[in-house]
C-alpha cells in the first residue's frame, strides 16, 4: 500500500526505476484513486465542520465590527474595533467574567475532590461495594435540566422541605454574598447565595461523571505500589498523599482541564434556576450573557464580541493549565 | 483538549476492586469495627448522593398540599400514581421524549457514520494534506458550540424556515440534528482504533482481493466495535443532554426535546409540583435504563483520553 502513495507524496519517486512490476501509469492511477477516496470519506464531516463550526467561528470576528442600532429595521453601523473596546472594557462584561471564573473556581475543584473521595472509598474489597459504585455513578443519568428542576423545585419556597432554613428572599432570589465580609475588595469576590445554589446543583450533577473518571484512574494504579508502600510502613493517609494522588494526577489533570472548559460553557442551570442571570446579575455567566444579548437584546454584534471573548478566555485558561499544572503531573508509572 | 488521549483503554466500573490491604494489625474486633466504619462512610455518602433523586420520586407521588406542608413527608403513604399519566399526556412528556429520541438517534447515527469514514481515511489512506486536514479536524475540539450559535441560528432559520413555519416538523428536526452530525472527537477516536489494528490484517485482506470498501465494512468496523459502541453511548449522552441549542431552535411546544420540555412543564405546573416531579422522573428513566445496559461502554467512552493506563 505504501508504494503507490509515494508517487503523490514525493513527486521524485515516480522518476525512479520502478521496483514493483506494476507499470507507472497504473501506479499513478491507483494513487489518485486512493487520494480521491480519502477526500470523499472526509467530505461529510468536513462539510459539517465548515458550515457549522469554522464559518460561524470566523464570522464572529466580522459581526463584531458592526453595532446593532437600538431600533429594529435600521441598518447596522460599521464601528470597527470600537465595539470590541466598548464591550470588553464594560463593567457588565467584567462582572460576567468574574461570575464565570468564580463559578468555575467553586465547581471544578470541589467536584474533583468529591469524585476522588467517592472513588477511593468505593475502591475497596468489601462485600456489596458494587452497589455503592452504581449509587455513586447514578447522577450520570441525570441531565443538567433534570438536576436543575429537582434542585430548583426543592429550593423553591412552595416546597416544605427546606422551610426550616428557608430565608427571605428565597435562596435562588438572594443576591447577598454567601459569607458576610465587610471588606469591599474581598466581598465582591464572594459568590452570591444564588450562585452558590447553582454551583451545588452543578457539582451534584457532575458527581457521577467525576466518580467514574476517578475510579477508572484508580483502577489503572497498580496495587503492588500500594502494597509496597504499606510494607514500608506508610499509613493510609500517607499512602493516599504519596502514592495514590501522584498516580492519579494524569486523570485529575484531565478532569481539571475538561471540567474548566465545561464550567465556562455553563448555561442550562442559569436559564432554569435563576431569573435571567439574576438576582442583580450575580449569576450572569458568560454563556448566559451571550444568550441574553442574542435572544432578548437582539444584539448580534455584542453577542459576537462576547463569544470571541469566551473563546479567548477558555483557550488562555487551557494553555495556562498545560503550562503550570501539567508539570506537576507524573505520567510515568 | 486532547490530553494524551489514548483510546481503547477503557476501564470498567465492574472491574476488580482495589486490594484492601489488611495490615498485620492485631485484633479481630478492631478489624470488624473498621469494616463497619467503611460501610457507614459509604452509606452516608450514598445517602447524600441519592437523596435528591429519592425525594423527587417521593414528591412525585404526594399531593401538592403534602409537598408544601411545613413538615416534609419522606414516604408516600397514599401514592398518587396519576401524576405520571398527567405528566405523560397533559405535560406532553410523551412527545418530548419522542422528540429527544429522534434528535438523539439522528445525531448518534450521523456521528458514527462520519467518524468511521473520516477515521478510516486518516488511518488507512494516503493523500496530500492529510496531516493538515487532521489538525483541522482536531481544531474543531477547541471551538465550543456556544460561540457558534449566533451565525448557526441565522443559517438554520434562513435555510430551514424554522420560525416561519411553526409546524415545520422536518425543519425543526433538521435544525436540531444537522449541526452535530460530525464530531472531531469521534473521528480522532476511530483513527486511533483503526491504527491499532494489526498490519497483517490489511495485508491478508489485500491478498484476498479486498478493496477499501470491503476492508472497511468486513474487517475494520467489526474489529473496532468496542470503540464504536463507546462512541455511540458518549454521543447519545451528549446529544440527549443538549440544552442551549434546542432551546433556541424549537419554538413549537410539540417539537421540544425533553430537556426544554421540563422547563415548560415546570412553568405550566406551578400549582401541581407533583406532576413536575413525575415528569422529571420520566425524563431520566430512559437514561437510567440505557446506562445500566451500556455501563461498560459508557465508562469507556467517558474515560477515553483521561486515563493513561
Amino acid at each position: 500500500m505504501s508504494t503507490p502513495a509515494d508517487a503523490v507524496v514525493e513527486p521524485g519517486a515516480a522518476s525512479r526505476p520502478a521496483v514493483a512490476p506494476a507499470p507507472r501509469g497504473r501506479r499513478f492511477n491507483r494513487a489518485v484513486r486512493e487520494a480521491g477516496l480519502g477526500y470523499l470519506l472526509l467530505l461529510p464531516a468536513f462539510l459539517i465542520f465548515a458550515v457549522f463550526i469554522f464559518y460561524p467561528f470566523f464570522r464572529n470576528f466580522y459581526l463584531g465590527f458592526f453595532s446593532t442600532p437600538p431600533f429594529p429595521g435600521q441598518p447596522k453601523n460599521y464601528v470597527g474595533l470600537d465595539q470590541y473596546k466598548d464591550v470588553l472594557t464594560s463593567s457588565e462584561f467584567l462582572d460576567s467574567l468574574k461570575v464565570t471564573v468564580i463559578f468555575a473556581v467553586i465547581t471544578v475543584p470541589v467536584g474533583i475532590a468529591l469524585g476522588i473521595l467517592l472513588a477511593v472509598l468505593a475502591h475497596q474489597k468489601l462485600k456489596g461495594v458494587a452497589i455503592y459504585r452504581a449509587f455513586f455513578s447514578s447522577t450520570v443519568a441525570t441531565s443538567i435540566a433534570v438536576a436543575s428542576v429537582i434542585f430548583g423545585t426543592l429550593l423553591s419556597p412552595q416546597v416544605g422541605l427546606l422551610q426550616g432554613i428557608q430565608t427571605e428572599p428565597s435562596i435562588l432570589q438572594n443576591p447577598d454574598p454567601i459569607i458576610n465580609i465587610s471588606l469591599p475588595v474581598i466581598r465582591s469576590f464572594i459568590p452570591s447565595v444564588a450562585l452558590t445554589a447553582v454551583a451545588v446543583t452543578t457539582i451534584w450533577q457532575n458527581l457521577g461523571l467525576s466518580f467514574i473518571l476517578m475510579s477508572a484512574g484508580l483502577q489503572a494504579v497498580p496495587d503492588e505500589l500500594q502494597e509496597a508502600a504499606e510494607i514500608d510502613g506508610a499509613g493510609p493517609w500517607r499512602r493516599f498523599w504519596n502514592v495514590t494522588l501522584p498516580l492519579l494526577s494524569p486523570t485529575i489533570f484531565f478532569a481539571f482541564v475538561v471540567g474548566s472548559i465545561f464550567a465556562f460553557q455553563t448555561f442550562g442551570q442559569i436559564d432554569l434556576l435563576t431569573p435571567r442571570g439574576g438576582p442583580l446579575k450575580t449569576t450572569n455567566v458568560l454563556t448566559y450573557y451571550i444568550y441574553d444579548q442574542l435572544q432578548f437584546s437582539k444584539n448580534d454584534g455584542k453577542a459576537a464580541v462576547l463569544a470571541i471573548a469566551l473563546f479567548g478566555v477558555t483557550l488562555l485558561l487551557t494553555l495556562i493549565q498545560f503550562q503550570f499544572l501539567e508539570r506537576r503531573v507524573s505520567y510515568e508509572r | 483538549m486532547s490530553v494524551e488521549p489514548i483510546a481503547l483503554r477503557g476501564t470498567e466500573l465492574s472491574g476488580k476492586a482495589g486490594t484492601e490491604v489488611e495490615a498485620a494489625r492485631p485484633g479481630k474486633r478492631g478489624r470488624r469495627v473498621r469494616i463497619f466504619g467503611r460501610y457507614v462512610a459509604l452509606s452516608v455518602l450514598a445517602f447524600v448522593v441519592l437523596f435528591p433523586i429519592y425525594i423527587t420520586i417521593v414528591n412525585s407521588l404526594l399531593q401538592p398540599s403534602q409537598i408544601a406542608a411545613k413538615s416534609p413527608t419522606f414516604f408516600p403513604t397514599s401514592p398518587q400514581w396519576h401524576t405520571y399519566s398527567d405528566a405523560w399526556t397533559d405535560g406532553h412528556l410523551a412527545s418530548y421524549l419522542r422528540n429527544s429520541f429522534i434528535q438523539t438517534g439522528l445525531i448518534v447515527a450521523g456521528q458514527l457514520v462520519t467518524s468511521i469514514l473520516a477515521g478510516y481515511a486518516f488511518a488507512f489512506l494516503r493523500f496530500p494534506f492529510k496531516r493538515t486536514l487532521f489538525v483541522v479536524f482536531l481544531a474543531t475540539l477547541m471551538v465550543p458550540f456556544e460561540i457558534t450559535i449566533i451565525t448557526n441560528l441565522q443559517t438554520v432559520s434562513n435555510t430551514l424556515n424554522v420560525y416561519d413555519n411553526l409546524g415545520n416538523t422536518l425543519g425543526t428536526f433538521a435544525a436540531l440534528a444537522v449541526p452535530f452530525l460530525a464530531t472531531g472527537f469521534g473521528a480522532f477516536l476511530l483513527r486511533q482504533t483503526f491504527l491499532q489494528l494489526p498490519k497483517d490484517l490489511q495485508d491478508a485482506a489485500k491478498l484476498d482481493g479486498y478493496g477499501h470498501l470491503r476492508f472497511l465494512t468486513r474487517v475494520a468496523v467489526p474489529l473496532a466495535r468496542p470503540t464504536i459502541a463507546a462512541l455511540a453511548v458518549f454521543s447519545f449522552l451528549s446529544a440527549w443532554n443538549q440544552y442551549l441549542w434546542p432551546l433556541l431552535v424549537t419554538r413549537d411546544d410539540q417539537l421540544r426535546t425533553v430537556q426544554i420540555g421540563l422547563k415548560q412543564l415546570r412553568a405550566t405546573n406551578i400549582d401541581q409540583v407533583n406532576v413536575t416531579f413525575a415528569g422529571t422522573v420520566l425524563a431520566f428513566i430512559p437514561l437510567v435504563i440505557l446506562l445500566l445496559i451500556f455501563q461498560k461502554q459508557l465508562v469507556r467512552g467517558l474515560t477515553a483520553g483521561a486515563v493513561k493506563g
